[in-house]
């Protein structure tokens, strides 16, 4: 069943679809223009060394988010087909 | 129309007149506009692989068969309703002047979000032609693009292009030509822009996610995706210079290395430039002899002028010519973003923001540079920090005086193999030590003078890509070149002349100089240096660079007469005069820790458009700087 959870709980790796980017304005507007919002196919790729900011890839491009920050977007989990 | 700030019209007459059109540049970062615009213009505007390297707009012009055509390359958006300071100026640009033909850079590899942001130009603008770039990366990553029905779905000529390898930039002119002529028609087609209405900031969410509906409905049409995973090398990279055990080790090593290449490359070049130089002064002594100059001539030129001139070419432009290169080539492998990934979390507990590091980084190049490189984080607060503490890398003026210092004092003159890395890993503990402090001032600053809510960090980590090694290396070498004689001649031959007068102008059998430095020099014992030093740190505002050369004419100036020719001469020359550790450690906090040169005061100014601020950037590191050498200063004196 489809289960809501935040985009900092999703483990490097998997790969999750976005539901809601529940961010201030102008931060989710940055969001958006990284391609970060809903509908987009989302998946964290590695952390940094100290385990904040992570890197996502996302629209074939990697992003770097803090963990406050992805703490406000809200994805479900895709399992893995391919 | 959208109504950003003001009105104004950006001012490019100088550009913009006499030519027949007039075309602009546009993107997303980081997709090589820089580099498009470079090639079809042939100027040398400084390209590097990551957001936010071009912040200002550049002008440039261009024949194309027998118009003149002026190019604006405006700094890289994400898009342009949004908030950053460096879109807002291409956000403003767009908006206010008339143009006759907008290129849209894009990147292959992204080009569903790219298509989302030329179609946001696309609404504004109707003459324009897109410009596929970097397709020979895209093409290995198994993504097919077919342009002409990418051309069809947007209403404008679509060229692919790879601007490195200059790849179909001569089909691009031609286009751009055709539609300024009227040979080519773009179709501005409604049915894209249905339900958009970009005049509401408010409706964003709703607009944005109207293009990203429209730019995926195209892509779907247009490209086809060969293969699974994208930038596999990138990813492999990544797991190395990112990793958790391995990241920040080799962040250092790198560093180190950059340093030992440049104090054991920048010796050699160095030595030969002042025999050089030295063997010449001999010429120009017996010229003036010939010709009978009066003394006073022969002081100010060759004792003042020359000598300045010559001490800041042969000791200040070797490691700067062998640094910036290599830095540069750092720059173009796209390593920077990841250094600010690595470091954020330190950055985000001093309430400053991991983009920070990025414009050290620039700061180690200029302290200007750096500071008007804060434009590329958001948050007014965070830019704010990142500006008054910018300083606190020591630019390309003091670096070599930092290299000059560790070796006479620390590492030895000798120049062996010993030598060398144990200069390095000085430069590399006192760089450290940089930017704790740098952290440390943020934290404070956060805390009181510059107190507001944390913005957030969303960075594009680019792929990895290989430099074009030797047109960097040649470009950054005469750019840098020519930059540091220009300076010398413009700062230093004045400051030599100057120096001449104020050590030679005699009032009651006192030179002028001795006056001054003998009434700083209580104070400049009491922290660890001497009259002389704060004189020269005094007398070295408009440049760092003048710094050593002021202290060795005023040494030699008050009886101490001797050529200098290398290292060794110049350290016996600062132990003759009461130079020890401590004064070396001082005078490298005080290099470190002093008011920014004139340029980067200036900038502050222009950047924080505030006194106020100007003025805590020139007095917090003065007086941190003073505080430590005082601790320093008189913690060495009970040892010692």
């Amino acid at each position: 069943m489809e289960e809501i959870c935040k985009l900092s709980e999703i483990p490097v790796g998997k790969r999750a679809l976005i539901a809601e980017v529940d961010c201030k304005e102008n931060l989710r507007n940055r969001m958006y223009d990284f391609g970060i919002m809903n509908g987009s196919v989302i998946s964290p790729v590695f952390k940094s060394p100290f385990g904040d900011p992570v890197a996502y890839l996302v629209n074939n491009a990697v992003i770097a988010l803090r963990n406050k920050d992805s703490h406000n977007i809200y994805v479900t989990k895709i399992q893995n087909t391919d | 129309m959208l109504t950003r700030g003001s009105n104004r019209k950006v001012d490019y007459d100088k550009e913009i007149n006499n030519t027949d059109y007039q075309v602009v540049l546009t993107g997303n970062p980081n997709v090589g506009k820089s580099t498009v615009f470079n090639a079809i213009t042939g100027m040398k505007q400084h390209t590097g692989n990551w957001t936010g390297k071009t912040v200002e707009c550049a002008s440039g012009r261009a024949k194309i068969n027998d118009k003149v055509f002026s190019f604006i390359d405006l700094p890289g958006t994400y898009s342009i309703l949004s908030f950053s300071k460096e879109e807002a100026v291409a956000a403003d640009y767009l908006m206010h002047n008339e143009t006759d033909c907008a290129i849209i850079v894009i990147d292959a590899n992204v080009i569903e979000r790219n298509l989302s942001f030329a179609l946001q130009i696309l609404s504004i603008v109707k003459n324009a032609v897109l410009c596929l770039n970097l397709c020979d990366q895209a093409k290995k990553n198994g993504i097919i693009i077919d342009t002409e029905e990418l051309a069809k779905n947007l209403g404008i000529p679509v060229i692919a292009t790879c601007a490195t390898k200059c790849n179909g930039l001569e089909e691009l002119e031609q286009t751009v030509y055709d539609i300024c002529v009227g040979n080519i028609k773009c179709f501005h087609i409604d049915e894209l822009f249905k339900n958009i209405d970009i005049s509401h900031k408010d409706k964003y969410k709703e607009n944005a996610e109207l293009f990203k509906k429209q730019s995926i409905r195209i892509c779907k049409k247009c490209v086809t995706y060969n293969k699974s995973e994208l930038n596999r090398n990138t990813r492999r990279l990544d797991k190395i210079l990112t990793s958790k055990s391995t990241g920040i080790p080799i962040m250092l090593l790198l560093f180190a290395f950059l340093f030992w290449i440049t104090a054991i490359g920048a010796n050699y070049p160095s030595m030969w430039l002042s025999n050089g130089f030295e063997w010449l002064k001999e010429q120009l002594y017996i010229f003036m002899d010939f010709v009978n100059a009066p003394e006073f001539l022969r002081g100010i030129l060759i004792d003042g002028v020359y000598t300045t001139l010559t001490w800041v070419i042969s000791v200040m432009l070797p490691p700067m010519a062998i640094f910036f290169p290599l830095f540069s080539l750092l720059e173009d492998s796209g390593y920077l973003p990841r250094i600010a990934f690595n470091l954020d979390k330190f950055f985000a507990k001093c309430g400053a923001h991991g983009k920070q590091s990025l414009t050290m980084a620039m700061g180690i190049g200029c302290n200007a540079c750096g500071v008007t490189g804060c434009r590329i984080i958001e948050s007014p607060q965070e830019r704010l920090i990142a500006v008054l503490t910018n300083n606190f890398m020591p630019c390309n003026g003091r670096f070599p005086m930092l290299i000059a210092i560790i070796m006479m004092f620390f590492a030895g003159t000798s120049m062996t193999f010993g030598s060398s890395v144990l200069t390095a890993v000085i430069l590399l503990a006192i760089i450290a030590f940089c930017v704790i402090v740098t952290l440390i001032v943020s934290k404070i600053l956060s805390l009181t003078l510059a107190k507001g809510t944390q913005s957030s960090f969303a960075l594009e980590l680019p792929p990895y890509r290989k430099p074009q090694i030797l047109r960097t290396i040649v470009r950054s070498f005469l750019d840098r070149t020519i930059f540091v004689l220009g300076r010398a001649v413009a700062v230093a031959a004045p400051a030599g002349a100057l120096i001449w007068i104020l050590a030679n102008v005699y009032v009651n059998d006192c030179s002028l100089l001795s006056y001054c430095t003998e009434f700083l020099d209580p104070f400049g014992k009491f922290i660890g240096l001497d009259g002389t030093i704060i004189m020269a740190f005094i007398l070295g505002f408009p440049a760092n660079e003048t710094v050593i050369p002021v202290i060795i004419m005023s040494y030699m100036a008050s009886g101490t007469l001797m050529e200098y020719s290398g290292y060794d001469q110049l350290l016996t020359l600062f132990t003759a005069n009461g130079w020890t550790i401590t004064t070396a450690i001082c005078i490298i906090i005080m290099c470190i820790m002093h008011y920014p040169c004139s340029t980067t005061v200036l900038t502050i100014k222009k950047e924080t458009k505030s006194l106020k601020w100007t003025l805590v950037s020139m007095i917090l590191p003065t007086v941190i700087g003073i505080i430590l050498c005082m601790i320093t200063a008189n913690v060495m004196r009970l040892f010692l």
